[in-house]
């Protein structure tokens, strides 16, 4: 480790244990740092399907899909340009729920999340499953803002948020592992912030 | 993870393996340091090597402080690829930026900087295809790599660079950024002389498009980001030929 000449910090002492290494407090900003234009998507057209290695191939509507048993996150954000959001709320539905549906192929092992823009992200499926990923709308009760993916995200929280695609489209489930966007551009497959996983190679 | 370990331990004791592969972080020495404007700062770094980045890409700097805690962000190259060890970051500096102002107010020449990068694949010209650059504020940064590399290659007309400032005095490379490929909008102040008052970016700064297939470079605040993609997708560009880097309120 190399010291930084005249570097002290700030906060010592008093660092959030809710905090991966490398990462700082946003406080109540929440950056927005996406890669392609905004979409204005349409409640009314929004579609949200699970296809690919699936017994049912599965597409829910707006409604459709605020009729399934409703999921909240209560937690920690982490974005892998370094800032953390502490304590956030997020609602919508489980993506066990999403899957009970479809019903995943005994050869399914991966996720690719799919957006509306065609934004793409990769995903095993056990990063998904059993209470750990959703597909959400509400940002602490209030309906999600466009900027930050709504009507509806995936939220993917263990993991960088890249992971958690924006306007969000679906899930297709593959036997194999796909790189998507960020992957594709440098970032690292899998992405877990406590192990800074931030960059291909590391 | 387990590379990086393994890797400095063989740079040590084996002289005559292949060239050991490099870690992701790497002391980079400060060379130069100067203000573009008030609060806007270019650090020249000379790395252990070449720079191997793409314009548009961007270097992360790390601090790190006697107790092992570490701070670090993203700062886009402002030089173009020339082959040398010497890139350019322009830093601006933010109110209660952490890194930033430790940047702007501590750091001088001969110190040592740990560095990693290029990062990032998609906001990035190679110098070859037509493009449109819409810069905002500090967003100019990672384009001034792209305008320069198409200066010094030759190939100014594939570009067109927009960039929006708020006053003269808030504009970065003034000296330079000029140019028949440059379109300079102010927001808020503009020279006596200048053709177009002072105001935000609209459909009637957009440079005539250079080529049907160009590329558009977004980048600047959220909120410029959002208005240059609905100006550009307004004239009927498809979404999917912008790219855009948002700067975050980050800290």
């Amino acid at each position: 480790m190399r010291f930084t000449r005249g570097f002290r910090g700030r906060g010592q002492g008093t660092r959030d244990s809710r905090l991966p290494p490398g990462q700082y407090d946003v406080g109540s900003a929440w950056p927005v740092l996406t890669a392609e234009p905004t979409p204005k998507l349409s409640t009314e057209s929004w579609k949200f399907t699970v296809r690919g290695l699936v017994e049912q191939p599965t597409t829910w509507t707006w409604d459709q899909i605020h009729a399934l048993a409703p999921a909240s996150f209560e937690g920690d954000i982490h974005c892998v340009t370094t800032w953390s959001k502490l304590g956030v709320t997020f609602s919508g539905v489980s993506v066990d729920t999403l899957l009970a549906a479809a019903r995943p192929l005994p050869s399914a092992t991966h996720v690719l999340a799919l957006g509306h823009t065609g934004y793409t992200t990769n995903l095993p499926l056990e990063d998904v499953t059993d209470g750990k990923a959703w597909v959400v709308w509400d940002y602490e009760g209030r309906p999600l803002p466009v900027e930050h993916g709504g009507p509806a995200r995936l939220l993917v929280p263990h993991l960088y948020f890249w992971k958690s695609a924006k306007w969000v489209s679906g899930l297709e489930l593959m036997n194999h592992n796909e790189s998507g966007f960020w992957e594709r551009n440098g970032y690292h497959d899998h992405g877990d912030p406590w192990l800074e996983q931030r960059y291909q190679g590391d | 993870m387990a590379t990086r370990g393994s890797s400095s331990a063989i740079r040590v004791i084996d002289h005559t393996g292949p060239a050991p592969r490099r870690g992701p972080w790497e002391t980079a020495t400060v060379v130069d340091v100067r203000a573009e404007t008030a609060n806007a700062k270019t650090f020249r770094l000379a790395l252990p090597h070449p720079s191997m980045h793409l314009a548009g890409q961007h270097y992360i700097v790390r601090l790190t402080a006697p107790d092992g805690y570490t701070a670090s962000r993203s700062y886009s190259v402002a030089s173009p690829p020339d082959g040398s060890a010497e890139i350019e970051i322009t830093v601006e500096r933010l109110k209660d930026g952490e890194v930033s102002t430790f940047l702007h107010d501590e750091v001088m020449p001969g110190d040592a900087l740990e560095v990693r990068g290029p990062i990032g694949g998609w906001f990035v010209w190679r110098g070859d295809t037509p493009a449109l650059l819409v810069g905002g504020g500090s967003g100019v940064v990672p384009l001034m790599a792209m305008l320069r590399l198409s200066r010094r290659a030759g190939r100014s007309d594939l570009l067109r660079l927009l960039v929006s400032a708020r006053s003269p005095a808030d504009l970065y490379y003034a000296g330079e950024l000029p140019g028949p490929e440059t379109t300079i909008v102010y927001t808020r102040a503009a020279p006596p002389s200048w053709p177009r008052p002072a105001g935000r970016i609209n459909r009637g700064d957009l440079p005539a498009p250079i080529a049907p297939d160009a590329t558009m470079y977004v980048c600047g605040s959220p909120g410029f980001a959002d208005a240059a993609t609905e100006l550009l997708t307004g004239t009927g560009i498809p979404a999917n030929r912008i790219r855009v880097e948002r700067f975050g309120p980050t800290r």
